[in-house]
């Protein structure tokens, strides 16, 4: 008896571990619903094109097929995520999770969730500097950069314009508040000054005393580390109405074409950055995107670039294993080996297959560094008439 | 110069958003504090009959438009607006006769009352969204400002700017007329001098033979007029959404009770005290200052009594001291 249970645990770690033909899960764990769905609605079925594309290559551990599952993080109520990612890993039985979107509910699903139950989670957009640092167990990465970063690109496209006096208001939460000291204390470093710094509540509809604060401090800009679905749009309008402001700087979380259409021609000048690269890569995933989704909004690329790595994580370990892959997340991302873009993904497994090394560049110059975080790619905007247009890369 | 920019600074960013607000604010709690006193209770579906209201008036607004009817400069929604009223009148009328006739006939206490409605603030709620959807709409139209900052600025040659929107201005003109009228009403009209003895005591004015069924009905037609009107204006100047007309319901009923529920006056005068409290303790006083001090001196820090992130504690503290030291309220309404 004892002989057969061991041989049943045997077979059973094999199948767990090397894996036949079967079925993968991803968790594709992002704001469905929220301030972010406008964004989310161009970053889902980014990764789900990477997972379709691995998946009919046919080459995915043995001719294995993947399925994306669907999970919504709301962007802002941390229990709500916490019981999705929990109903991904426990009932869905996901191998890995693309997500989540905003840093705080991401933060939440990987301390309360993934944490506990050591599932790799990789995160296209959450961009908090306090995720750098948190105890992960190596399984969280992310496509995204540091608002650390953002921070300082920021600041110096604002230098760049000529600037050196601004007001800031940014959204209470995580996000807001992590983007907002970055860039606070990267433009003063740089001999700037913010005249005052002031959060916003979103989901509010009268912003007046906010503008009235923030045009009572001066600035030339307004800096609105905010979400353009949300409290951004309405200080920007309240501004613009009252005069107090003429010209705002928008960070990732503000770009999207929904705002200038919103807004309309007074928003012209306003300039902002959004993580993006002008590689190969971004052109092909458009390329690969078609009509079906605008590939160029923010993240999008990042989508697509974080369902790729975890699958490609997967073959170079062999295994569906989070405990496993997670090693191998850094190798498939970084140098040396074969360029990989979108679009060869069949090409990049099988490299891996036949134990190769490749270097994922994918849709964004993915370059994974320190605790495991994009290095930092980002587009220069400026709205002209009423619409997004890019002016640079950074 | 320097004084008329002062002036003109706290004009553009105090003294403009908060009236309109506080018009807004005004009208809101005039119906909250019309059902406490006269069917007395503390109506929580308020803030959400304010949303139904406005979603009729923004269904007719989207029809008209479709039709080419418009008011040239002023906006469509005020053409909509009596349409709007009817249809909230009809849906709170037969919500009273589905929920709350039931409970008066057994004489409930206040209580049972306030928490079915409730009941009726949640099926609101989720009707409104089921029509109109979670998500912000836009429904103004014609002209969008009577004074516009920049053109101001040219016009006078101040160093700051004065901006009225027509929204503004229509929230102010419309809270008068309407506050005029709902007092000529009360105060002059049969049904309206029924109404108010039916407030001051109950069973002495069934005894004097007045109906209490119709005084009930007009209640509710006036509660939901006011509602539709201080919800559609809300809109036009900010932005239609189910959710935040929601939250309206904290400072509306911070509004009632400050002026003393039950009250009329009060709840005008308690609208513009959370309004004006709420923009003015949270202002940043720096540029004010530096027009008002002498030459070119300005002060270092931004003089702001409270950061804008405690702008809504501000209300409460508010409601809180009005509680402690004066239980009816500013003016004379009944106590809590």
């Amino acid at each position: 008896m004892k002989h057969i249970l061991k041989t049943t645990a045997a077979a059973l770690a094999l199948t767990a571990g090397v894996a036949s033909a079967e079925d993968v899960k991803l968790g594709v764990f992002l704001g469905f619903t929220g301030p972010l769905e406008s964004l989310v609605a161009n970053m889902a079925p980014g990764a789900e094109t990477a997972i379709t594309e691995v998946s009919e290559s046919g080459k995915f551990m043995g001719g294995s097929t993947v399925t994306a599952v669907r999970a919504d993080t709301t962007c802002i109520d941390s229990a709500a995520a916490t019981a999705a990612a929990e109903r991904l890993i426990t009932s869905d039985k996901v191998s890995g999770i693309v997500g989540g979107d905003c840093s705080g509910v991401t933060t939440a699903a990987l301390t309360n969730v993934a944490l506990p139950n050591g599932m790799v989670m990789i995160s296209p957009s959450a961009t908090s500097p306090a995720l750098s640092t948190v105890e992960d167990n190596g399984l969280f990465f992310r496509t995204a950069p540091s608002d650390a970063r953002q921070g300082v690109v920021m600041s110096d496209i604002i230098m760049d314009r000529g600037f050196k006096e601004v007001a800031l208001t940014y959204t209470n939460n995580d996000y807001g508040k992590g983007l907002a000291d970055a860039f606070q204390a990267a433009f003063e470093a740089a001999g700037g000054k913010v005249t005052i710094s002031t959060p916003h509540e979103d989901g509010k509809a009268d912003y007046s005393a906010e503008v009235g604060a923030l045009q009572s401090a001066g600035g030339e800009i307004l800096v609105v580390a905010g979400y353009l679905d949300q409290g951004g749009k309405g200080i920007i309008q309240a501004s613009l109405d009252t005069d107090a402001f003429d010209t705002f700087v928008l960070p990732d979380g503000m770009v999207g074409d929904a705002l200038p259409e919103a807004i309309g021609d007074d928003l012209n000048g306003s300039f902002g950055q959004a993580p993006g690269s002008d590689s190969e890569g971004a052109g092909k995933l458009v390329e690969l995107a078609g009509d079906a989704y605008n590939a160029t909004s923010p993240f999008s690329a990042e989508s697509y670039d974080a369902a790729a790595l975890i699958m490609l994580a997967m073959q170079a370990a062999n295994s569906t294993d989070p405990a496993a892959y997670k090693e191998k997340v850094m190798d498939v991302a970084n140098a040396p080996g074969e360029k990989i873009l979108p679009g060869e993904l069949g090409k990049a497994l099988d490299i891996l297959a036949a134990g190769g090394e490749i270097d994922y560049v994918g849709a964004s110059n993915v370059e994974l560094i320190g605790a495991g975080e994009s290095a930092g790619n980002y587009r220069e905007i400026e709205i002209k008439d009423a619409a997004l247009s890019t002016v640079g890369y950074r | 110069m320097e004084l008329l920019n002062a002036l003109i600074l706290m004009a553009n960013f105090v003294l403009v958003p908060a009236l309109a607000y506080g018009s807004q604010l005004a009208l809101g709690a005039l119906g909250v504090t019309l059902i406490y006193g006269i069917l007395r209770f503390s109506n929580f579906a308020h803030g959400d009959t304010m949303a139904f209201g406005t979603m009729a008036v923004i269904l007719f607004t989207w029809w008209f438009q479709s039709m080419g009817i418009n008011l040239g400069p002023l906006p469509t929604a005020l053409l909509a607006l009596p349409f709007g009223i009817a249809i909230c009148a009809g849906f709170v009328l037969a919500t009273d006769k589905l929920v709350y006739k039931f409970y008066r006939q057994q004489r409930a206490a206040p209580v049972i009352y306030v928490i079915a409605s409730v009941g009726v603030m949640f099926v609101l709620n989720g009707i409104v969204r089921f029509i109109i959807g979670p998500d912000d709409q836009a429904f103004a139209d014609g002209e969008r400002f009577i004074v516009r900052a920049r053109s101001f600025k040219e016009w006078t040659g101040l160093e700051e700017g004065l901006t009225i929107k027509v929204s503004q201005g229509i929230t102010v003109i419309t809270a008068v007329l309407v506050v005029a009228a709902l007092f000529w009403f009360l105060n002059r009209t049969r049904t309206g001098k029924s109404m108010r003895a039916f407030s001051d005591n109950e069973d002495l004015a069934l005894l004097s033979g007045i109906n209490p069924d119709k005084v009930v009905m007009v209640t509710w037609i006036i509660a939901a007029a006011l509602a539709t009107i201080a919800g559609t204006l809300y809109g036009l100047d900010k932005s239609f959404k189910p959710f935040t007309y929601f939250q309206l319901l904290l400072p509306i009923f911070a509004a009632a009770i400050v002026g003393g529920l039950g009250n009329p006056l009060g709840a005008i005068a308690g609208g513009y005290v959370i309004a004006f409290s709420e923009i003015m303790v949270t202002y940043a006083y720096k540029k004010f200052i530096g027009y008002m001090a002498p030459g070119d001196w300005s002060p270092d820090s931004l003089l702001q009594l409270l950061g804008t992130n405690y702008k809504f504690s501000v209300s409460f503290v508010i409601l809180l001291l009005v509680l402690l030291l004066r239980p009816t309220g500013l003016f004379k309404g009944k106590s809590v």
